[in-house]
């Protein structure tokens, strides 16, 4: 599990399968992504990831879908971005038009499994999200990418502003709520845990 | 590093001195650049001389490679941390000098929304490069912005969004400057990394500024501009 994380933070993952729909997609929701699949029997979906870290580098994050999108669009009938606007600035949204393919809608991750319209309604201002992935993956994703592993004291130039950790919980597991409690606990914030399942993906992937 | 812990700055010339500490300043050494700073002061450097070329100079080059994706945000909050020790030695005797204010801002995050990083390092390069700055910190709703702008008699407005929901923000900011017969009395800058040229020009902003050399540059520019029209009128 680590290890498929691992690679999911920095590589990404392979197209792999015989489906007729190419799901391009962000590495943080490659477990998220596959659960729904094998729920549902999406058979005809098959998924590629591009590395996850691409977050803190959101810049890298069009070029790289495009470039995905014409390597893969002879090849399948039909390709959905699994990606929400993550910082792009509606560029990525524009890519997508142009090339014609459609991609899941919101401003990120934390939105979209809350829900569009619950997120856009809900006051969170000084809180920090957490989803699942995020939390098996917090210090390869936020913690050394920030350098709070080499400089402790930049913690509160960071978060000064937050009050609470917020775990956006996609699956049960008492283990993982354990780290995400942890997480809170080691950055002085607030812990609340919110189970939102898989929000907005669902329907997004059932249309895909 | 070894070589470097043996590199006594006090022996060094002044061009030699201010090449170790834009290496200084890119490590994030905060003591080897207040040294360096107290150093050069010794030597009977203008204080604003001492700032624009070794702390401006040295910190251009960290804003500079982080665009290019070489160095990230930690190394930029290191490096910041120490410019801004050898401000804190600077601004007294900068106040003293008399140095020269080349105008106002007011710059603040826009509602909504809590990243400051790229903010505070804008404002402290403005301050750098001579600009009165006044810091509204984070959250900042349009009445606070408004405020402010009057009361300081401010030049130039600076919104920072780091967010696609808090970005559409600086419009209504924007927006009701122009509602209330202001607008023009304002240089408004913009930033933030999901913003680009389009939506700057889209919101009515005079100016989107991809990072803080550029913010300096183009407030120079506007203030110039402001100047002549003032003068012509
Ligand atoms: C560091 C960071 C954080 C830190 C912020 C710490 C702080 N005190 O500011 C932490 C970890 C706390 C954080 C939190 C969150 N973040 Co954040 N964060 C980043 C990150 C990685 C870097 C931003 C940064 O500080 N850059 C360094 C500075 C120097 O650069 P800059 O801000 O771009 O500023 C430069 C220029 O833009 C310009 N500039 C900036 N402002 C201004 C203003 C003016 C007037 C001018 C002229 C110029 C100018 O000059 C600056 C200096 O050169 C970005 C991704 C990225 N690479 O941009 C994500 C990013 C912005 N965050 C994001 C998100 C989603 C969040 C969270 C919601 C995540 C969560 N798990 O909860 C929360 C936000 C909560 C909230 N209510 O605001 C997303 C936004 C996605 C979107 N659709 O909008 C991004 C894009 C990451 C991603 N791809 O998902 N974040």
């Amino acid at each position: 599990m680590s290890d498929l994380d691992a690679q999911l933070t920095d590589a990404g993952l392979q197209p792999s399968g015989g489906g007729k729909v190419l799901l391009l997609a962000c590495g943080a929701l490659a477990h998220e992504i596959l659960a729904l699949r094998a729920a549902n029997g999406w058979d005809h979906l098959d998924l590629q990831c591009l590395p996850a870290i691409y977050h803190n580098h959101p810049e890298r994050i069009t070029p790289a879908i495009s470039a995905a999108v014409a390597a893969h669009k002879d090849s399948y009938q039909r390709i959905f971005v699994v990606y929400a606007d993550c910082g792009t600035g509606g560029l990525l949204q524009a890519a997508c038009a142009e090339m014609g393919v459609e991609m899941i809608s919101g401003p990120h991750c934390y939105s979209f499994f809350m829900g569009n319209e619950a997120f856009a309604a809900a006051d969170d201002m000084t809180a920090f999200y957490l989803t699942d992935f995020l939390a098996r993956q917090f210090d390869a994703f936020v913690w050394r990418p920030l350098g709070l592993d080499r400089h402790p004291q930049l913690l509160d130039t960071y978060f000064g502003n937050y009050t609470s950790l917020i775990y956006l919980a996609q699956t049960d597991d008492a283990a993982l709520t354990e780290k995400a409690r942890q997480i809170a606990a080691r950055m002085g914030l607030t812990f609340i845990h919110r189970r939102t399942g898989y929000g907005d993906l669902t329907s997004a992937l059932a249309q895909a | 590093m070894s070589d470097d812990d043996e590199i006594i700055l006090a022996d060094l010339n002044d061009e030699d001195l201010v090449a170790q500490m834009f290496d200084d300043l890119y490590d994030g050494m905060k003591e080897e650049i207040e040294e360096g700073v107290n150093i050069l002061i010794g030597r009977g450097w203008e204080p604003y001389r001492v700032l624009t070329e070794a702390l401006v100079g040295g910190m251009t080059i960290v804003g500079a490679d982080f665009r290019d994706g070489i160095l990230f945000v930690p190394e930029v909050l290191l490096a910041a941390n120490a410019m801004k020790g050898g401000m804190a030695i600077l601004k007294p005797l900068l106040a003293e000098t008399g140095a020269p204010t080349i105008g106002k801002m007011v710059i603040g995050t826009v509602k909504g929304d809590i990243h400051d990083i790229g903010k505070n390092l804008v404002g402290m390069m403005m301050e750098g490069a001579g600009f009165e700055v006044v810091d509204l910190g984070i959250n900042n709703a349009v009445d606070g912005y408004i405020d402010a702008l009057i009361a300081e008699k401010a030049d130039i407005l600076g919104m920072s969004a780091l967010l696609t929901t808090t970005m559409p923000y600086m419009k209504v900011v924007i927006d009701t400057l122009i509602e209330k017969g202001m607008r023009e009395d304002y240089i408004v800058l913009v930033g933030g990394a999901p913003l680009n040229e389009e939506f700057g020009k889209a919101i009515g902003a005079d100016a989107y500024c991809r990072d803080a050399a550029v913010a300096v540059e183009t407030a120079k520019t506007w203030m110039a501009r402001k100047h002549n029209r003032a003068s012509a009128g």
